[in-house]
């Protein structure tokens, strides 16, 4: 089966407006630049977003949410978005916070056929609410149910054609987890090589969880806190 | 009082050999620039990396490593990269030594809050709750009184809750801190401050005993 598309356009062929969809990231770090670009595009609307994160105001999902097509966001941290706040604030927007390590561990059972699993994470604040709690060793645990996500999308550095993965630094973050856990998985990477070019040994993300790959075009990759050091 | 500098270099103080740590946003940040000499530490940074080196030059600036305040940063040698469900294994399983985090209100039972405030815009708790929910030893890095002079350490918790009987000890720009089962253990004093300082500034239970010494650098 070629799981090879040719751009992003062709990719994010069948998400529907109302859909789920996750998108790798932390910050603007290892987002899916070029299948965001195609969402806002095609003008899919009333998603549901599982995201980190937000974006800003005019990169990442801040551009989904300028053209209104994020119905719903479930992420743990949304500052840094001035059209975010507005649009949570008017009511336009709704918004599930999560604490993060949740956030991940939900994806990850998403992708490994376990269906829910107890966390401390939570335990005793108002995310718990509505939430089963057993305890275990003397210790309170909140339920925490796996994702369910229509399509996956992430960002790899390199990638083969038979869909296998390897990320780059911290741009990693997400993206594995989520890779597992799409119904339909798309990976775009940097770079597109034949089967045989990645060292088994160095792939993070096996093959059989992603369904369609191409390789990106025109990555800005920006910065969001430019931080630099004075030492010679 | 202690600046924000000093409450840093005093937290420092608490690094051991060999330390796990994952320092939060603001003042807790700080700490990795007063690293006692001799001692090695391992910094965690929850988006993905073991061994994070200081901020990068402007050649080696690199936009796909970042830390879990989204600053460019650098790798120490001996550095890994891990995804976020692994970050997260390393925090819940209690393997970070020490966490450091800012606070906006902390209870005479260790519970803290520090995520949102009712009214205003919330961000989100990003990886606090796991961090707290799991940590074998927080500390807490803070001002004593927030802006309008009003306590932050208190009996009960004003705001929204991110984890219970979890702070061990405060540092603060007045004090150390330990939060015991009595409630605030005055520990040591910041320069030029005294008990009753620190009691006018406590809504909490202040258990004092003894001779409380000033904090040393």
């Amino acid at each position: 089966m070629n799981k090879v598309v040719k751009n992003a356009d062709e990719a994010i062929y069948g998400i529907q407006d109302g859909m789920t969809i996750m998108l790798g990231g932390f910050g603007l770090c290892g987002i899916p630049e070029n299948s965001i670009s195609s969402i806002v595009k095609e003008g899919i609307k009333d998603l549901t977003c599982i995201s980190n994160n937000a974006g800003v105001d005019d990169f990442g999902i801040g551009l989904m949410l300028q053209a209104k097509l994020v119905k719903k966001m479930i992420s743990s941290y949304v500052g840094e978005n001035a059209e975010f706040e507005r649009q949570l604030l008017s009511g336009e927007l709704e918004v599930e916070l999560l604490p993060q390590g949740t956030l991940a561990e939900r994806c990850r059972a998403a992708g490994s056929g376990i269906p829910a699993f107890y966390t401390p994470a939570g335990y005793g604040t108002e995310i718990a609410e509505g939430k089963e709690i057993r305890e275990f060793e003397g210790k309170q645990f909140i339920m925490e149910k796996a994702f369910e996500s229509d399509f996956a999308i992430v960002k790899a550095w390199k990638g083969d054609t038979d869909g296998n993965l390897i990320f780059k630094s911290t741009a990693r973050n997400f993206n594995p987890m989520m890779a597992m856990a799409g119904k339909i998985t798309i990976a775009e990477v940097e770079e597109l090589v034949e089967p045989g070019e990645l060292d088994p040994n160095f792939i993070h993300t096996p093959s059989i969880f992603v369904n369609r790959i191409f390789q990106g075009v025109d990555y800005e990759k920006r910065i969001e806190q430019r931080t630099i050091s004075n030492k010679q | 009082m202690l600046t924000k500098e000093q409450i840093a270099q005093r937290i420092a103080q608490e690094l051991q050999d060999g330390y796990y740590v994952n320092l939060g946003i603001g003042i807790p940040t700080l700490v990795a620039n007063y690293v006692p000499t001799g001692i090695n530490v391992t910094l965690q940074s929850e988006n993905g990396l073991l061994g994070m080196g200081p901020f990068p030059t402007e050649d080696e600036i690199d936009a796909d490593l970042i830390n879990a305040g989204k600053q460019t940063v650098t790798t120490e040698a001996g550095s890994v990269f891990f995804d976020s469900a692994t970050s997260f294994a390393m925090i819940r399983s209690g393997r970070v030594d020490l966490t450091v985090l800012g606070a906006m209100e902390v209870n005479d039972k260790g519970d803290i809050a520090n995520w949102k405030i009712p009214g205003k815009m919330v961000k989100g708790m990003g990886g606090a709750m796991d961090l707290v929910a799991s940590a074998k030893n927080i500390i807490v890095a803070m001002q004593h009184t927030n802006r309008s002079g009003d306590s932050k350490l208190l009996s009960s918790l004003t705001l929204p809750v991110t984890g219970l009987g979890c702070v061990k000890k405060i540092v603060t720009n007045l004090c150390v801190i330990d939060v015991t089962s009595s409630g605030f253990e005055l520990k040591e004093l910041a320069h030029g401050i005294s008990v009753e300082d620190v009691q006018n500034a406590t809504e909490g239970k202040l258990v004092v005993e003894g001779v409380i010494p000033e904090i040393q650098f």
